[in-house]
């Protein structure tokens, strides 16, 4: 980061957030780093920005960029700035949305469902615990405009927090787009990334360079190039609020050993303006239970031996807590060796010499699914095959007690994009003095 | 006959959004590239076959810039959801390795 800041730059972009992690942040609230990672990085980024007096713009704060997690963010910024004697004009970009603002526009026809997207009505938006909308470059750009030296914003979309500063001063957004794509993920367009590191880009009106400051690290166009492809469902066309930008008449040019030219891309405006949401939603409480086996006469019998347990279990749940409770759980078998990561895209059906079992519960209650994964156990343990005559213990558990807590879990519930009447309207900007 | 695995430098999956599922096949080379290319074994309907999902699901894309293939499919199961397996989708990429290419 030092060589990058020597290298003259006009900003310091952070993409902080993602969804990669599940929906269990977006839906609690919690952040996927400790305090202190979090904190080492912001300041960092404070220092080195302030070092030089340009802007330092983070977004999608604190994992899901929802108001909990921005909070959380902010104040680990005036914590920093107390403790290094920072002074800056902060501007705080709020990303949560208005559940009565959402349902108005779901009336209106101005929510949209992309691919695959589950059904979205007004009782999914009531239900969720948190709604991000992914900012434009726009607010960004308002906040600056209003003299914002640091910016700290929930969930963006990953290319408007390195967009919005160059847009603004009048590069093409063609270069700009294509550019802010590169630098997303940092250094992981270089040849080879041992760990996570910073990136260098320079626009320029025809197009930009792109180098990595750290020595270790280089750039060839295919590294640089191959970038278009993470995460991204079409490596030639990116979708942003503001229009698509088209990469398949770039050009991705060697300037020498470590850095790369890339020009050529296009940017068409939308003609109408959309943001993307995302939402999670409570789905239960759950215990789990881990274990293996190893007999190979159970083994050759696993489908219909856990068939038989499956429907063992749920008949002793009922007999346990009353018929009214098959309608208060999940039960999901989990078979590590047979098609555990895979589930039903799996094309092989051949098992080894044992498997893991992983048995979930998920209740309407933590105090319920325990109890449920309490009776799974004992009675999954014991579980008989007609080969052996006489108890058997089938299961290995690695734990006692054999059953886990694993709290709520949540589920993203919206893949749609909302069509505001201006870029900034759903996303509200605070300012301080630090 | 040599695999996928044996052409490309590096096989890939993850989520696009949580919703979809997306695999990079790169190679290190044009030569590598093109031939698995050329051998029209790389198919939305093998992949169909493979996956156990319908032709019209699956995007596939040659991109010449990076010597890459993409494929990109819905998710059986949301990103983390109940019954979901792998939150990051990394490691659905698994049956691509052993197809043969001839």
């Amino acid at each position: 980061m030092r060589t990058g800041l020597s290298w003259d730059p006009d900003f310091i972009g952070c993409d902080a957030g993602t969804t990669d992690f599940g929906p269990y942040y977006l839906g609690s609230g919690e952040s996927n780093f400790s305090v202190n990672a979090l904190k080492r990085d912001i300041r960092l980024i404070l220092l080195g920005a302030r070092s030089r007096r340009i802007p330092a713009i983070i977004g999608s704060a604190g994992t899901a960029g929802a108001d909990v997690h921005l909070e959380r963010i902010v104040s680990l910024v005036f914590a920093i700035a107390r403790d290094e004697g920072l002074h800056f004009r902060l501007a705080v970009i709020h990303s949560e949305q208005d559940k009565d603002y959402l349902v108005q526009k779901l009336h209106e026809n101005r929510i949209k469902p992309l691919r695959n997207a589950p059904l979205l009505t007004e009782e999914v938006i009531h239900r969720s615990t948190h709604i991000v909308g992914m900012a434009g470059a726009e607010p960004f750009q308002e906040a600056l405009d209003n003299g914002a030296e640091v910016i700290v914003a929930g969930r963006s979309s990953d290319t408007s927090i390195f967009a919005a500063l160059p847009l603004q001063q009048g590069l093409p957004p063609a270069v700009v787009w294509q550019a802010a794509k590169i630098l997303e993920c940092g250094a992981a367009c270089v040849r080879q990334r041992k760990y996570p590191d910073c990136l260098f880009v320079k626009m320029d009106p025809k197009g930009f360079s792109v180098e990595p400051p750290n020595p270790e690290y280089s750039c060839s166009p295919v590294s640089v190039a191959s970038h278009n492809l993470y995460e991204n469902a079409n490596p030639y066309l990116l979708v942003e609020p503001s229009g698509i930008l088209d990469t398949s008449g770039c050009r991705y040019e060697a300037i020498n050993s470590r850095a790369v030219r890339v020009t050529g891309g296009r940017f068409t405006p939308a003609a109408t303006y959309t943001i993307k949401l995302e939402g999670a939603e409570l789905a239960g409480y759950q215990s789990i239970i881990i274990g293996g086996i190893r007999d190979s006469m159970i083994l050759r019998q696993l489908d219909s031996w856990l068939n038989g347990m499956e429907t063992a279990l749920k008949d002793r749940f009922e007999a346990v807590f009353g018929p009214e409770i098959s309608d208060r759980y999940t039960l999901y078998f989990r078979v590590y060796g047979r098609d555990g990561v895979m589930g039903r895209l799996e094309p092989q059906h051949h098992i080894g010499h044992e498997v893991g079992l992983v048995i979930e519960i998920t209740a309407d209650d933590q105090a319920t699914a325990s109890a449920l994964a309490k009776s799974a156990g004992h009675l999954a343990v014991h579980y008989p095959i007609p080969e052996w005559n006489g108890l058997i213990t089938s299961i290995a558990f690695p734990y006692s007690p054999s059953e886990l807590e694993r709290g709520p879990v949540y589920r993203f519930n919206m893949n749609h994009v909302v069509e505001p009447h201006t870029p900034g309207e759903m996303f509200k900007i605070e300012y301080f003095n630090v | 006959m040599p695999t996928l695995g044996d052409l490309a430098k590096l096989i890939r999956s993850k989520n696009a959004g949580p919703f979809e599922l997306t695999f990079d096949i790169m190679f290190e080379d044009k030569e590598n590239y093109e031939r698995v290319k050329q051998s029209g074994r790389l198919s939305r309907e093998l992949l169909a076959g493979l996956y156990g999902i319908s032709v019209g699901d699956i995007s596939l894309i040659e991109y010449d810039a990076a010597n890459a293939i993409k494929v990109t499919i819905p998710r059986p199961c949301i990103s983390g959801d109940i019954g979901d397996g792998d939150v990051f989708g990394g490691q659905q990429y698994g049956p691509l390795v052993e197809i043969e290419i001839p």
